[in-house]
């Protein structure tokens, strides 16, 4: 009976990965849909609409608050050029059905996602990949700065076998790091599924030797949370958090996109040479030093020895250069010069007044700030222009702009500029 | 306009936001008179809205002491009964000529509190684009219909380095949006900023030769919607420079150090940095061993 309705919903025969009989596809979708969880009710009783919108800015400026109390009104010095490994556990624990379809899937999803939004926001960096299978920790990819290699090696095998161990993944990438320079700050980042490691020897002198070596490990688990992943984390100074489903793990994942606060002993300051090139001129004819082929027309040129090179940033291959463009620097500056955080407007009736003197509409995007019923909406203010936003411009100037409307929009004097170019 | 319930929207339907650019210190000593120019402007934008129906149309003003919205043609508000005389406008652009003239008066006013030394003749880009882009923000979070944005920047005034840092914000906050920023330029020396912003927003940079016949170079380069512009040969951009400039000497360069903390940029070597102060070791001694470490590393002869 179950076969003759799958057929007749016109499904394929094959039966992987459902193994309760006689559910059709339309049902699938609704088998973990636990919508009556997202309901609420107010004092009566009766069921209240959910405003989305008030509780995604709540835990928006929730988390401001933690980002900008630890900055604690001081500019925070950011480790803007990171030499990151990514470890992913590929142990037989990554084949767990919890997340759908699985874990390997879904890891591989958001850790395409997060390679993209690295290079996003760290154009300096360079990445690298390390999977744990069967006990073993294989190198997926060398320290590199173009997206797509890794992005590629990473689809390639997303198999789970055997066991998972902790420190010969820590023994691999300590290994390769201690190659890097010394004005880099090495980080690691493990996405851990097993909730046991098997090692070869005492993991206790492996993290000792992360610490001395100064590599700052973050583990994100994907089962429980362990003793040693915390042990670790807390050692080296960096981050441990547990994601309990799809989404909590892309925005943990996520949150490690931007540089970390800096200690600075880690890493020393030094003065890194680095080339600008020009666009080679077009119709231009070479043979380019990272495919060897020959191409014609758009490609830069190595300011020091003339070679070409495809597409930036990237070293070059003949003399060792790193070769950038303005724009790649400009992408962290936002980074340095961080914009404080708006402050909320009370929805109190006595400040009427000073907000019709300016206006009842947000400054960015014209929307009237007047809610239902002509009480006044919800909305924010900066302290330094004193100019008026809603809830959605405020997400939108902190989490992708950086810069304020109504700063911006003021004319100061040569003497008051933050930054001279 | 009537108020259509459901919307029927084709792929070239298309939202414009014009960012018009009012200095007075680059108005002063032009060959095109300001409302000779206003003329041009006027008329491109009727051409914009006549392309199709559904064509919205906003224009922010950028001043030298400050930025605002002259114009929003969604509102229903425009169609009053304004008295212009004389004019030969169209009556449709009654209220947005009113808004300039208030707001350029408020600009001055605010530009006279300021003092007369240290006029640096640039206007306020970053802050007109942020605006637009806050605006183009709220369209895309009224639903899936909605139309194709995209920013046209008509700018004489040359660019204000101390804006340098929010410009380059705005320019990667519209490539996330996938929202091309072009650029007319109608100054005396070249526009680096705009001309960067047009190349990383894949929008389209110009400047007209002749001041004449700008309403031509608008309407030919400048009104085609993003969908159209595969079919269309635009002017493409002609060697963009990239090159940074140092921080020492303001000098492009093409080869240079950065600091490591604060990617400040200097020409030479420097004992200490003076955007952070950190001091700098051993980098000599780094330099060397990294490169041979390369060579080492390469197996072929």
């Amino acid at each position: 009976m179950s076969n003759q309705r799958k057929r007749l919903t016109g499904e394929r025969e094959d039966e992987d990965d459902e193994d309760a009989e006689g559910i059709g596809e339309w049902e699938r979708a609704y088998v973990d849909d636990r919508s009556w969880e997202e309901l609420q009710e107010d004092e009566s009783g009766l069921l209240r609409p959910i405003d989305n919108s008030a509780i995604y800015h709540a835990q928006y400026r929730r988390r401001l608050r933690m980002l900008s109390a630890a900055a604690a009104g001081t500019r925070i010095q950011k480790g803007l050029i990171r030499y990151l490994y990514i470890v992913i556990d590929f142990s037989r624990a990554a084949a767990e059905m919890d997340f759908r379809p699985s874990r390997i899937a879904v890891m591989a999803k958001h850790v395409e996602a997060f390679i993209r939004e690295f290079f996003d926001q760290n154009p300096l960096s360079q990445i690298g990949l390390v999977s744990i299978k069967n006990g073993v920790a294989h190198t997926l990819t060398d320290l590199g700065g173009s997206p797509e290699t890794h992005i590629k090696a990473l689809m390639g095998k997303l198999e789970a076998l055997g066991d998972s161990s902790l420190q010969n993944a820590l023994e691999l990438v300590n290994e390769h790091l201690s190659q890097v320079p010394s004005y880099g700050h090495r980080e690691v980042l493990i996405l851990y599924s097993a909730l046991c490691t098997c090692d070869p020897g005492d993991i206790m002198e492996t993290i000792q030797k992360c610490k001395k070596s100064k590599l700052r490990c973050s583990v994100i688990g994907l089962s429980a949370e362990m003793f040693i992943c915390k042990h670790l984390c807390q050692e080296t100074g960096g981050l441990y958090s547990v994601a309990v489903d799809e989404v909590h793990l892309k925005d943990l994942l996520l949150e490690h996109a931007p540089p970390p606060p800096a200690i600075a002993e880690f890493a020393i300051a030094n003065l890194i040479k680095m080339g600008f090139p020009q666009r080679a001129a077009e119709g231009s004819m070479a043979i380019c030093s990272c495919h060897k082929e020959v191409k014609i027309g758009a490609g830069y040129m190595c300011p020091r020895c003339k070679a070409r090179v495809c597409d930036l940033p990237t070293e070059c291959t003949i003399c060792g250069l790193t070769l950038v463009s303005s724009p790649h620097l400009a992408r962290s500056y936002h980074h340095l010069f961080p914009i404080a955080p708006f402050d909320e407007v009370p929805a109190f009736s006595s400040l009427n007044d000073s907000r019709r003197t300016l206006g009842k509409s947000c400054f960015g995007c014209q929307q009237s700030l007047i809610g239902t019923g002509n009480k006044p909406g919800q909305c924010v203010t900066c302290r330094k222009c004193k100019h008026y936003f809603c809830l959605d411009c405020d997400i939108y100037i902190h989490e992708s702009l950086h810069n304020c409307p109504g700063c911006e929009s003021i004319h100061r004097p040569k003497s008051v500029s933050l930054m001279e170019e | 306009m009537p108020s259509v319930a459901f919307k029927q929207y084709s792929d070239d339907v298309s939202l414009l936001v014009l960012l018009l650019d009012t200095n007075p210190l680059f108005w002063s000593n032009t060959s095109i008179t300001f409302s000779q120019f206003l003329s041009h402007v006027l008329a491109f934008l009727n051409a914009v809205l006549g392309l199709n129906q559904l064509n919205q149309v906003i224009v922010i003003a950028t001043g030298y002491s400050s930025c605002d919205y002259i114009y929003d043609s969604s509102l229903t508000s425009n169609h009053g009964n304004f008295e212009r005389s004389g004019t030969g406008m169209p009556p449709l652009f009654a209220s947005l000529l009113k808004k300039l003239e208030d707001f350029v008066t408020k600009d001055e006013e605010l530009s006279r509190e300021e003092g007369h030394e240290d006029r640096t003749p640039s206007c306020l880009l970053s802050g007109s684009l942020s605006m637009a882009l806050c605006y183009i923000q709220r369209v895309f979070r009224s639903g899936h219909l909605h139309p194709q944005p995209r920013i046209l920047c008509l700018q004489g005034s040359p660019d204000g380095p101390e804006q340098y840092v929010a410009v380059m914000n705005s320019i990667f906050s519209a490539q996330r949006l996938m929202v091309p920023i072009d650029s007319c330029y109608i100054g005396v020396q070249n526009s680096a900023f705009l001309q960067q912003a047009s190349y990383i927003t894949g929008g389209v940079h110009h400047t007209p030769k002749q001041l004449d016949g700008l309403f031509q170079y608008l309407t030919t380069i400048f009104a085609t919607d993003l969908h159209s512009r595969g079919f269309v040969q635009l002017p493409k951009p002609i060697g963009v420079d990239f090159r940074a400039s140092c921080f020492c000497h303001k000098k492009t360069i093409d080869m240079g150090y950065i600091c490591s903390v604060c990617l400040s940029i200097f020409c030479e070597h420097h004992k200490k940095c003076s955007t952070c102060g950190s001091v700098f070791g051993q980098s000599k001694l780094d330099e060397a061993s990294s490169v041979s470490d390369k060579k080492r590393k390469a197996p072929h002869t």
